[in-house]
């Protein structure tokens, strides 16, 4: 197989950074979790037009 | 699953010359096509969704739409800036180059990326919410405008660039190239859908909380001040209360 280098960097990179992003994007959203009350975690109420 | 066919079930792109009879082609250096191009479409997927998310912005002020144009416009970045990596990784093996300024397809795509980069940094700006959502809703339309021209610079500019024409609408791949390919397409649409719905979650848990500390504020004030003083402090008088 050649250029492996550049095979091994792309792909690790690209993967590296997706799985990065989704863990810290998950571990924000426990966080952000656990400072609001439960009905406030999920997005299904209505917050009226201006998002009182 | 698509490691294995990129990697292994697919063939190195190696072309023998008609006349020299010499080896051409990217070699095992296209295998890096199977995770850079479902990039590039699923950033314009992300820029996109931003864009009628904005329109949303403006027409409905909700903050649904707010916070779903936020957050394709995050993960749109993240997937422009892979695309640039990744493309440049490729280049060097097989263009001989990271990076080409004359190339038209190359500088429209850095352009969009710095324009989503230029959105994010508005968005955290302080200031009257509703502003910010409105001003960034302007930038994100702009922004936009660019993915026609990142998409069709190969073919109106096709001196200007390295980058081959269309082979996608001229069914120039066939065969396990193209399946792997698809595939890299459903995957990457598959990981931006998630990465959306989650980043959606953080945006929407962001106003819960902020919310839920500003009443608790309140709530705290309140209870710590006599009434009378409180509804003075708010303007209230006796004979609205």
């Amino acid at each position: 197989m050649t250029h492996v280098g550049y095979l091994i960097a792309g792909w690790g990179i690209t993967l590296g950074t997706l799985g990065i992003y989704a863990f810290r994007l998950v571990r924000r959203g426990r966080n952000l979790s656990a400072r609001v009350p439960d009905a406030h975690r999920r997005w299904l109420e209505d917050q009226g037009p201006n998002g009182a | 699953m698509l490691g294995v066919l990129a990697f292994v079930l697919t063939d190195a792109d190696v072309r023998i010359h008609p006349t020299t009879g010499e080896e051409f082609g990217q070699f095992d250096a296209v295998r890096l096509l199977y995770v850079h191009v479902p990039l590039a479409v699923m950033t314009y997927v992300a820029f996109g969704l931003c864009a009628v998310a904005s329109l949303g912005v403006l027409i409905r002020r909700t903050p649904w739409w707010d916070v779903t144009a936020h957050a394709a416009a995050e993960v749109g970045t993240v997937f422009c800036g892979l695309v640039l990596v990744t493309g440049s990784i490729w280049g060097r093996p097989v263009w001989n180059t990271w990076w080409e300024w004359g190339d038209v397809r190359l500088m429209t795509t850095l352009v969009l990326f710095l324009m989503f980069a230029g959105y994010l940094a508005l968005r955290r700006t302080t200031g009257d919410p509703r502003s910010v959502s409105r001003r960034a809703a302007v930038v994100a339309l702009v922004a936009v405008l660019d993915i026609p021209l990142v998409n069709r610079s190969v073919e109106w500019w096709e001196n200007r660039t390295l980058h081959q024409q269309s082979t996608l609408n001229d069914l120039k791949i066939e065969d396990l190239t193209l399946f792997t390919l698809m595939l890299g397409f459903l995957m990457m649409g598959m990981v931006l859908a998630w990465l959306l719905l989650h980043r959606f979650r953080v945006g929407w848990l962001e106003r819960a909380a902020l919310d839920h500390a500003v009443a608790a504020a309140i709530a705290e004030r309140r209870a710590e001040t006599p009434d009378a003083e409180v509804r003075r402090s708010v303007g209230e008088t006796e004979d609205r209360s």
